[in-house]
């Protein structure tokens, strides 16, 4: 059938180049020497002012991660990273101290604005028209290696919620810091995660005091900027006994032809009766149609449901990077604690994505609840790798796992790797996957309906995601459906 | 590092029992120059361990840590032991090819009468004399995995049995491997079996020990090929003494629209593993392979599938239960590929354990490796212990534990038995289980 040249139009319209968030900002910034030695690491703690336990901490992460090797299991395929040729930190320079927000770079201002990220808290303050139910939301805005701004500082003191750069905790909190950094991720962990341990630069630190429920959402907004730059981001999250918060994260880059590296370490830990909410919106740049340029995004992210009845969830909704290597995990160690996982991982152009979790079941009667689904299109390659496992003593522990995956054209790929190790004779244990392609019976109602091709997929696309968004805070959900259907043009036609 | 010590102290002492072995192996030349290549191959990689993916649940360095050498040729009295093993596991009906300690034992087989279309020989005979094509085939299995690749190098005897075009064979094939030296030893076997087109069979394969058998290692390996339009039934039980190793491989090809039903129960060895890669090569094919654990004491016993959708349109089963009790470790790993235009493919997988003890450990991995878009493949694994409900209902009607207990785990496994197309075999199995739960008291 020939091609209408309105057709053709759309298509180009459409491709996998149009990455909505590919602009630069430009601003001057300042950066380490290019390179990994001990003396970035040196100059990178001396940016942050840092305690001498922290550089010892960092040094001691550095010396490890020599001796390290890449780690070569995950069905992802790159080219060798050269680790000499990254610049490991990168500010936005400052004019002076900062003291207000209208002292900060109007670019950076003007970047975070095309993103729609609210930072000027008069705004929603001041705002009359608020739709029902839409809440306040703390943002930590950070721009390369350095945390910008932080929304709502004034209102979360009051609440006794600590939420902040964690280059401003280790200063400020050094015993909250020093107690919880590291035990949850240790720096040997991984090689990312240890290569992290040396080199990060910021991100977010939140301490929730016993029995608070946090009064807003809290977010953080990953901006990656400079050229030739590593993110290495790290964020820590307590929940002390009974007290709960929501945490939103979001990410996106520039278009480059180069890739470039992300590896953050995320931790988590809850107390007793507490519960913590991690949702991912992860949008970084994935790449040229050709597979050319994209962030390397390499993660490690792990929750402790360290007390008695606590609960971690995380959700996750993946459209970005040339390639995802991450797998967020609970270690269920309190009796009843609740991990769950819900995550949508969407693979287009040349993508690879290989994600998924680890529920480990410590304590007596943990639950877990595992709910993945992965959709292919273009040449991509998703694949789920995931761990549910029962130690000795984990009596009456639950898991269900249900993966699904949708695949959207025959050149790519969908894989799904379970690992379910039982290890209890009262563990109970329920895994199921499945894997199809969009029936052409749905597809043709729709478009006989008077939906177009694009449109019809996206339709039976966000069906099959439906059970993940329901997981994430509203403002998310309607952000994340309208991400999916972007991510999945150019796939049919 | 200690894991590099002791890699090297068995590769050193494997490579002297290999080469005080060489001149007991058949075959020159070609096959001769295949055998040192393999030998290489394994001694590179040493035995696996947990930190190969593919052996994560099974470490052969920390549980059989050595390969003991080969073992002698049965004497006179073995041969009588032997014989008495036989007559114990006696199938009725069946067709006996009898290897005893990795050779061939002629005068405890039936050769007599074979069916118009059916050969018989040793794997000693296909390798000495045997034309190349035959000795290719009998050398095709990659040493990629090196417990393959040391069966290639050290295989000494076994049977290869071809069924011609049009030859449909009534009375079922077995295999029975009995050890019966009372020194503990390695045997290294393979056999071949051709299916031509149109065709079908029914192979038994049986591992068995005889009286006073010990600590012994079963290294073997079948080289199944299936015509078009052919049937193949094969059903496998280990029953071998619970101080044993048995490392076995199979290797399955299926032509076009042939069908191949396989079913395998692990009850006996210590430590057991069972590796079968199955490809549909031709259009049209169906594969259904079940299988059981059962397993107590510290038995570990690991069934790792690789089934390979090479073509469209092929179809395949797996129904996989595991019963385990004391300190027992039950592995399955079922990976299923679905190539590149191998649209159409239609692949299930349904694995599941119950675990008896809280000392037993299940660990499953169902994989999908998907590249093709128009399919429909799925995978199912449960774990957990038996429904308390259910125990209840049965104690209410004046069952014991014990019995009530037993009900549930026939029926449990029942689900793949239940798969067995003949009858004879069928109940078989089915007595086999009966018997374990007996034997559970």
């Amino acid at each position: 059938m020939p091609a209408v040249q309105e057709t053709v139009d759309r298509v180009r319209q459409i491709d996998v180049d149009q990455y909505r968030y590919g602009f630069e900002t430009l601003i001057e910034s300042d950066k380490a020497p290019k390179g990994l030695s001990e003396d970035t690491v040196r100059f990178i703690s001396a940016k942050k002012n840092e305690p001498a336990w922290m550089l010892e901490w960092r040094l001691e992460a550095y010396r490890r991660w020599l001796t390290m090797t890449e780690p070569q299991w995950a069905r992802v395929n790159y080219p060798k990273i050269d680790y000499q040729d990254l610049y490991y930190y990168s500010a936005p320079k400052p004019k002076k101290t900062v003291s207000s927000l209208d002292e900060i770079d109007p670019e950076i201002l003007k970047t975070y604005e095309k993103l729609g990220i609210p930072l000027r808290e008069v705004e929603v303050l001041e705002g009359v028209v608020r739709p029902e139910g839409q809440r306040k939301i703390a943002v930590d805005a950070v721009f390369d290696s350095v945390s910008v701004a932080t929304t709502f500082q004034k209102e979360l003191k009051a609440a006794g919620v600590i939420f902040m750069p964690i280059s401003e905790a280790i200063r400020e909190h050094p015993d909250l810091v020093q107690k919880y950094l590291g035990t949850v991720v240790p720096t040997s962990d991984n090689y990312f995660a240890t290569l992290n341990s040396a080199v990060f630069s910021d991100g977010s630190f939140v301490y929730v005091p016993p029995g608070v429920r946090c009064p807003m959402e809290l977010s953080t907004y990953f901006r990656i900027n400079e050229r030739n730059t590593g993110q290495f981001e790290r964020t820590l999250i307590i929940a002390d006994k009974g007290a709960y918060v929501s945490y939103l994260e979001g990410c996106t880059a520039p278009q480059r032809d180069e890739n470039q590296l992300h590896a953050a370490v995320v931790e988590l830990v809850t107390h007793d009766d507490a519960e913590i909410k991690y949702s991912t919106v992860q949008n970084w740049y994935p790449g040229n149609s050709e597979g050319k340029g994209g962030i390397y995004n390499f993660v490690t992210k792990r929750g402790d449901c360290r007390g008695n009845n606590s609960k971690i969830s995380w959700t996750q909704v993946e459209t970005g990077s040339a390639i995802t290597w991450k797998y967020p995990s609970c270690i269920l160690r309190g009796d009843n604690s609740r991990g769950e996982f819900y995550s949508i991982a969407i693979s287009n152009g040349h993508q690879q994505v290989d994600s998924g979790t680890k529920m480990i079941h410590l304590g007596k009667n943990t639950t877990s609840r595992i709910i993945s689904k992965g959709i292919a299109a273009g040449v991509s390659q998703n694949t789920y790798r995931g761990l549910v496992t029962a130690h000795r003593k984990a009596t009456g522990a639950r898991n269900f796992t249900a993966c699904d995956s949708l695949l959207i054209g025959d050149k790519c790929g969908a894989h799904t790797v379970p690992y379910v190790e039982a290890k209890n004779s009262s563990a109970l244990f329920e895994h199921e996957a499945t894997t199809s392609k969009i029936s052409e019976d749905v597809l043709f109602y729709c478009v006989q309906r008077g939906l177009s091709q694009e449109e019809a997929v996206g339709l039976v696309v966000n069906g099959f995601v439906k059970d993940v968004l329901q997981q994430l805070p509203m403002e998310f959900a309607v952000e994340a459906q309208k991400l999916i259907s972007i991510s999945l043009e150019g796939s049919v036609g | 590092m200690n894991v590099a010590l002791v890699k090297n102290e068995t590769a050193s002492a494997l490579s002297d029992s290999f080469a005080l072995a060489r001149g007991r192996l058949p075959g020159s030349g070609k096959v001769a120059s295949a055998r040192e290549a393999a030998f290489a191959a394994y001694a590179q990689a040493g035995l696996p361990h947990r930190r190969i993916e593919d052996w994560k649940y099974t470490d052969l360095r920390a549980l059989m840590r050595d390969v003991l050498p080969l073992a002698a040729a049965p004497d006179a009295a073995e041969l009588t032991r032997a014989a008495a093993a036989a007559k114990l596991h006696a199938i009725d009906g069946v067709r006996r090819l009898v290897l005893v300690d990795g050779v061939f034992a002629p005068q405890l087989s039936d050769l007599g009468g074979l069916e118009k279309g059916v050969s018989v020989r040793t794997l000693r005979e296909a390798l000495e004399a045997g034309d190349a094509a035959l000795q290719a085939q009998l050398l095709a299995p990659d040493n990629a995995n090196p417990m393959v690749a040391l069966n290639s190098a050290m295989m000494t005897d076994g049977v290869v049995i071809d069924i011609a075009d049009g030859v449909v064979l009534t009375q079922p094939l077995q295999i029975v491997h009995i050890a019966s030296g009372h020194v503990p030893a390695a045997m290294f076997t393979r056999s071949l079996l051709r299916l031509g087109k149109n065709a079908g069979a029914t192979l038994v394969e049986s591992y068995i020990a005889a009286e006073g058998a010990k600590a012994y290692q079963v290294h073997d390996s079948l080289i199944i090929a299936i015509g078009n339009n052919s049937r193949l039934d094969h059903v496998r039980l280990n029953e071998d003494g619970r101080d044993a190793f048995n490392i076995s491989s199979a290797v399955v090809s299926l032509g076009a629209h042939a069908h191949f039903n396989t079913f395998g129960m692990m009850s006996g060895a210590g430590v057991s593993r069972y590796q079968a890669t199955i490809a549909i090569a031709g259009e049209g094919s169906k594969v259904e392979t079940n299988g059981v654990n059962l397993l107590n004491g510290k038995q570990h016993a690991d069934t790792t599938l690789f089934m390979d959708h090479a073509v469209p349109n092929g179809a395949s089963r797996e129904i996989f239960r595991a019963v385990v009790d004391d300190r027992a470790h039950s592995v399955f790993q079922g990976r299923i590929i679905v190539r590149p235009h191998a649209q159409k493919t239609d692949a299930k997988m349904m694995t599941r354990a119950l675990l008896l003890s809280d000392e037993a450990e299940a660990d499953n991995k169902p994989e999908l490796e998907i590249f093709a878009d128009d399919v429909t493949c799925g995978h199912g694994a449960t774990t957990g212990a038996l429904d308390e409900s259910l125990l209840f209902y049965l104690r209410a009607r004046g069952l014991s534990e014990k019995e009530a207990q037993a009900l549930l785990i026939q029926a449990f496994v029942g689900e793949a038995i239940e798969t067995i197309v003949n009858d004879g075999l069928r109940e078989l199995a089915i007595a086999a289980a009966r018997r374990w739960l007996e034997a559970r008291g």
